[in-house]
């Protein structure tokens, strides 16, 4: 009987010949992940008692979700855990003007096809574009691996999503995802793995990639693989920060269940107030009023993204009524769309651009929303209050459709921007 | 593990740990302070009116969204003695786990549980009896594992334990 993906990893990484899902396995970690809330990391890590870390190097720490520090408290963990990361000799450390952490996992060689990548926050799904079993957990569990470098985990079943076609203009990978949520529901990979394969998705960008795995995570997903393949090997090869290896799964592995999906005549699609899973195509939801447009995050906050976005945005203005806010995924990306003139064309159309990092997504300290107000967003919740107040509303969709939103000032299907 | 008896509290299907610790409170990393903003947005009642032992009866995907391990820490801490829910959302469920903090599966549980009613969990029994009506209801128990690492507070005295710190 053939295995996925997932049974082979953890496999390896329990050393065990075999694991079948459903199994509770103690596993090795190969990159550890924290981001400002390494400080509850380090409160837990002090109360287990063994002083050093288990292997500084294969520990990331990055300043993202409130950089430059908003608050007195945020400066203050912040400030403790650039001492802790000297004291333990951590030299993966990015401090606030680096981006988002699921971005640098990528653009510094840590997300790699076959290890295993742990990480306290939930998108740590997104490095399973590259063919990481990569899942979020907890700070005290991170302390225990901070400690001990393993950590159980129950071997997942998994979900094998197929999606062929080849997408048409104005529809992206974010379409592709929140179509298949909306098809399988928010908890519908709930404790599963999810392994993407098929047409549309090989023909996908890294970038694109990162979006469908980092998206997986709002179906409930503990880690959602693109099968690794050239377009993987040769993004990683150079890069890579320690070993790799090509895991696939076997051509007859077990699934829960199959599900297959085409997009050639997929719509641009938006997840609607207050679920991801109420996903509904632009046709229908067009013209409600916008306050607030968001081009960014772990999400989409790629230069591809940013590119589109100023593709649609040349020339035009935003809306009066809208503001919208761009906000780069990482530096790196920030200054290559600087250099390809695609900053001056977002500036021109009226963009505030913010600095690279979590910015608005969760709302802690960045266009917050006041109650009432209505965004169309790139990122990838859209809960009660998670861009501020409880009483906004939040609508999910591709940057191409938030740019065209905020051309219009309502909700705005971006195809019609990129004819001819 | 003896035992667990508390009044419920009902909760809704898809509670989203934002619902259960909101977002702007998440530099609050003492555990101790975290039961002060449980559920501040949408529930602001249940702080004042539920007490320590209390059982929290919940729909399905319980603990949904962000990996904040606040929200767990919050219902540890506030005292809760037991979670009951249809089903948890991954993070949630093993940050309960390795807080120590009780939990259990019990499909079918929002058709015969209202708020108020005497419930008592055998977890290791796989059994909920609700006093209030004398319904009991059998539910798998957590794996010899999960019920152990429990059993010891949670993850951080296991592993303590494992490494040999006394
Ligand atoms: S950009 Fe948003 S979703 Fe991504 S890590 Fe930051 S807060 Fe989380």
């Amino acid at each position: 009987m053939g295995l996925t993906l997932a049974e082979k990893i953890l496999a390896k990484k329990s050393g065990k010949d075999q694991v079948n899902a459903g199994e509770i396995v103690q596993a090795r970690v190969d990159v550890a992940m924290s981001h400002e809330n390494g400080r509850m990391v380090k409160l837990s890590f002090a109360k287990i008692g063994v002083g050093k870390v288990w292997d500084p190097d294969k520990i990331m720490i990055i300043f993202d979700h409130r950089v430059p520090a908003e608050s007195e408290r945020t400066a203050i963990g912040q400030k403790e855990l650039r001492e802790f990361v000297k004291a333990q000799g951590i030299e993966n450390f990015y401090d606030i003007n680096v981006g988002v952490c699921h971005q640098i996992l990528a653009e510094e060689g840590f997300s790699r096809p076959g290890i295993l990548l742990v990480g306290t926050d939930s998108h740590t799904t997104t490095a399973g574009a590259l063919g990481a079993f990569a899942t979020g957990i907890g700070a005290t569990e991170m302390a225990a691996v901070w400690a001990t470098g393993e950590l159980w985990l129950r071997v997942p079943d998994t979900l094998k999503i197929v999606v062929n076609g080849m997408l048409p203009k104005g529809v992206y990978a974010k379409d592709i995802i929140l179509s298949v949520i909306g098809t399988i529901g928010a908890d519908g990979a709930d404790y599963r793995a999810m392994e993407f394969s098929g047409s549309a998705i090989s023909a996908l960008s890294i970038a694109s990639r990162m979006v469908i795995s980092n998206l997986s995570m709002e179906a409930g997903a503990k880690t959602a693989f693109v099968i690794p393949d050239a377009v993987t090997e040769n993004y990683v090869k150079d890069i890579a920060k320690g070993p790799y290896e090509m895991i696939v799964p076997d051509a007859d592995a077990t699934y829960l269940s199959e599900h297959t999906f085409d997009v050639s005549d997929l719509e641009p699609q938006l997840a609607c107030p207050h679920q991801v899973d109420n996903v509904k195509p632009i046709t229908e939801v067009a013209g409600a009023k916008i306050n607030q447009a968001v081009i960014g995050s772990c999400t989409n906050g790629r230069l591809e993204d940013l590119a589109e976005a100023a593709r649609i945005l040349k020339g035009k203005k935003v809306n009066p009524e809208v503001r919208l806010l761009v906000v780069p995924a990482s530096w790196s990306i920030y200054a290559q769309a600087l250099k390809q003139g695609i900053m001056e064309t977002l500036i021109d159309a009226g963009a505030v651009i913010v600095n690279a990092g979590c910015g608005p997504c969760l709302g802690a300290h960045q266009g917050c929303l006041a109650p009432g107000e209505v965004a169309v967003t790139s990122t990838n919740r859209n809960f009660q209050g998670r861009m501020g107040s409880a009483e906004a509303f939040l609508y999910l969709a591709s940057p191409a459709t938030v740019a065209a939103s905020a051309i219009e000032g309502k909700l705005a299907d971006p195809r019609k921007y990129l004819e001819a | 593990m003896e035992s667990l008896k508390g009044k419920a509290w009902i909760f809704p299907d898809d509670v989203n740990t934002d619902v259960i610790f909101p977002g702007r409170y998440m530099s609050v990393t003492d555990a101790e302070e975290t039961p002060k903003y449980l559920f501040e947005t949408v529930y602001p009642d249940f702080r004042t009116k539920a007490k320590a032992g209390d059982i929290i009866v919940a729909g399905k995907y319980f603990g949904c969204g962000s990996s904040r391990e606040q929200a767990a820490t919050a219902i540890r801490y506030f005292g809760i003695g037991c979670v009951v829910a249809e089903s948890f959302a991954r993070i949630f469920y093993r940050n309960a786990i390795n807080l120590g903090l009780p939990i259990a599966v019990v499909p079918g549980i929002g058709e015969h549980v209202s708020e108020g009613d005497e419930l008592e969990v055998d977890l290791a029994g796989g059994k909920l009896t609700n006093h209030t009506t004398g319904k009991e209801l059998a539910f798998e128990p957590l794996p010899r594992f999960i019920l152990d690492l429990i059993n010891q507070g949670g993850l951080i005295p296991a592993t303590r334990k494992k490494l040999g710190i006394e």
